[in-house]
């Protein structure tokens, strides 16, 4: 009963949120709206024990690449830029394939029903021996040490990257 | 205490998804698509920790770690980007940056 | 006792200290400042300024609400109070002391206490930046978005080394509950996380503590404000409540990142030696000693008024005193007694370093940020480590 009323909550917030970030004429409304949509998921995550994940959405998307998003927006002025049209041109080709991405995946959620019990709620918690973070931590380090790897490589390119495209001359 | 079934989950993430399929496909200023591609990784991350829940094991934890990291590398080089566009044409509308050399 | 009723009496005195401390916090800042730079400070409204903290308070509420008209009205409301709400909201799971009786019911002296505690206030206080950011750039005054733009660039940069100098005493404690980073920190001095062996985190913990200066915006980091150059920053527009939330904010996190470094490299509500060694006489020792002094400055006035004031204030810290050697007490009051202890000094540091200290200079700032502070931070981690790992 609880649960379904933060469900409620937090979802009330993720489609809210979502629904004002495509449809804003200001940039920095967007990215507000943005930051409550993933406030709301950060819930939506706390609902399901998942307390690291909830921690690092906070830290990493709320607390870093929205300041981020803000920080660029308020460096470009986009005073004009808000008087003009919201929407390309091609809005009709776009709804089209948003219907079509739609109706897709409802299928496929509607085709793999039997595969889960998607009516039934799980009846246990996560096996919470020593906590999310521990046993994330645990798969973490002892079965994806590679991408784990790889991941880090990435983000190394992407400062390096990023700095070499916002430098004038280096 | 038992939650929601996944179902929920998996059609909020649907729509979700679909929301940011929307706003990339729309919208016309590249920081608006940029945030609508942030918010279909979510819609992912949401599916990988609701199937994680059902599945009781936290691999899809890790993955939607991994999503996250993802993310941020993607935010870092593309607001770069975004800034030197805004730097050399004055405009981010992306219908009007569309010649490769300016 | 039922949970909820106690949770709810808990909140409240927590609150109510808080708030108090805050309000209070800001006086003994004006006064320290003003005798490191020889003056006396605030000393007109009640004796040695005492309600100074009450008056201002008064004045703020009283004072007219004032909107500018160019501003974003939406978020030019929604900032301060953004601001304040997170700045208080990560006092919740910072424990204060031990296990305590209240009525019959054993309670911890803590609000909750989360698995994930640590990462919460790192999440909690990322998101405080907003407050400042948002208000720089409703204000629709180029000071103010320059403030807010500064705040941010610095909030984000500070909050690297800040998170790395977290994780090397975590890998002693082997824990992100709070709680149970202090009670692993149980015994004296030697065992807190800033001399435990084999690993001794001096260096994260003066990391630690400088990048919490830049976090919170305070002097010598206080570019954010800096009013030579932008009158007042991102606070420009603002005035009477919306101005004191700000500045409230300010000071709640001080006293978050004070209780953090409490809890993470000071041991808590640990003493500064074992109890077998008398060090819960400490408390009774130094509070008999002030008022001893207090009582003998009476007898010799050097002002007609101090005849009364100071014998009062004397037998008050003697009383204190005694309270310490109650045994019903002593559980709950010794604890709290070192936990207050440890975060008034640091927040003493924080207002002895604003006296002091000289602003730094903008690019300065990142410099040090980036080829300072994070290089030995990410250095410090990798040592502690390996120390970890080989011992």
């Amino acid at each position: 009963m609880m649960d379904a009323l933060f469900f409620y909550l937090f979802a009330t917030l993720v489609l809210g949120g979502a629904i004002l970030t495509v449809t804003r004429r200001n940039a920095v409304h967007s990215a507000i709206s943005l930051i409550v949509s993933l406030i709301g998921v950060a819930g939506l995550y706390l609902l399901q024990q998942a307390e690291f994940l909830f921690a690092v959405q906070i830290v990493l998307y709320v607390g870093g690449i929205m300041v981020l998003f803000l920080f660029v927006i308020m460096l470009v002025n986009l005073d004009q830029a808000a008087k003009q049209r919201r929407f390309n041109r091609q809005w009709w080709i776009a709804l089209l394939c948003v219907t079509a991405v739609g109706v897709e995946i409802a299928y496929f959620v509607r085709k793999g029903a039997s595969a889960f019990s998607m009516a039934r709620p799980p009846v246990a918690a996560v096996a919470n021996a020593g906590g999310n973070t521990e046993q994330i931590a645990d798969v973490l380090f002892r079965q994806y040490l590679l991408p784990f790897e790889i991941a880090s490589v990435l983000l190394l390119v992407a400062v390096v990257g990023s700095v070499v495209m916002a430098k004038k001359r280096i | 205490m038992s939650g929601p079934p996944l179902a929920w989950y998996l059609i909020l993430s649907a729509v979700l998804f679909a929301l940011g399929v929307a706003g990339f496909l729309f919208r016309k200023s590249i920081i608006t698509i940029f945030m609508s591609i942030e918010l279909m990784l979510n819609a992912v991350n949401l599916s990988f920790v609701a199937f994680s829940y059902q599945l009781k094991q936290v691999n899809g934890h890790v993955f939607a770690f991994f999503v996250m990291v993802v993310a941020a590398a993607e935010a870092a080089v593309g607001l770069a980007i975004i800034v030197t566009v805004f730097k050399n044409r004055e405009t981010l509308n992306v219908d009007e940056v569309d010649s490769m050399k300016y | 006792m039922n949970f909820f009723l106690l949770s709810v009496l808990k909140a409240a005195v927590v609150a109510f200290v808080l708030l108090t401390t805050l309000a209070y916090l800001q006086w003994v800042e004006r006064k320290v400042i003003a005798h490191i730079q020889v003056r006396m400070g605030p000393y007109r409204v009640g004796p040695h300024g005492l309600l100074q903290p009450l008056a201002d308070v008064i004045k703020l509420i009283t004072k007219e609400e004032l909107i500018p008209p160019h501003v974003n009205k939406f978020m030019y409301l929604l900032a301060p109070f953004l601001a304040v709400t997170m700045a208080l909201v990560s006092i919740s799971v910072i424990p204060f002391g031990t296990e305590i009786h209240v009525f019959g019911t054993p309670t911890w002296m803590q609000l909750t206490d989360l698995n994930v505690g640590l990462l919460f206030i790192l999440a909690v206080s990322s998101m405080g930046v907003y407050g400042i950011a948002l208000g720089g750039w409703a204000s629709n005054n180029k000071y103010s978005l320059l403030g807010g733009l500064r705040s941010s660039a610095q909030m984000i940069s500070y909050e690297l080394p800040l998170s790395i100098a977290i994780a090397s005493p975590l890998l002693l404690v082997n824990t992100l509950s709070l709680r149970e980073i202090v009670q692993a920190q149980t015994g004296s001095i030697i065992h807190w996380n800033i001399l435990r062996w084999p690993a001794p985190q001096i260096v994260s913990f003066l990391v630690f503590l400088i990048a919490g200066f830049a976090e919170t915006n305070r002097v010598p980091f206080d570019l954010p404000e800096a009013e030579n150059e932008l009158v007042a920053g991102f606070h420009t527009e603002y005035s009477s409540m919306k101005f004191a939330a700000f500045f409230m904010a300010e000071y709640a996190n001080m006293v978050t990142v004070s209780c953090m470094t409490a809890i993470l490299f000071l041991g808590g509500w640990q003493p500064l030696f074992s109890p077998a060694w008398g060090s819960n006489f400490v408390p009774t020792l130094i509070f008999t000693a002030g008022g001893l002094i207090a009582i003998y400055h009476g007898l010799n006035p050097a002002r007609k008024l101090d005849r009364i004031t100071l014998p009062v204030t004397g037998v008050v810290f003697l009383l204190v005193g005694a309270l310490f050697l109650v045994p019903a007490a002593q559980n709950a009051l010794i604890p709290l007694f070192w936990f207050a202890a440890k975060v008034g000094a640091v927040l003493f540091l924080y207002i002895w370093v604003r006296g002091t200290l000289p602003r730094f200079r903008y690019d300065q700032l990142m410099r040090f940020a980036w080829k300072v502070l994070f290089p030995v931070a990410l250095a410090n981690l990798l040592v502690t480590g390996l120390v970890v790992a080989l011992w």
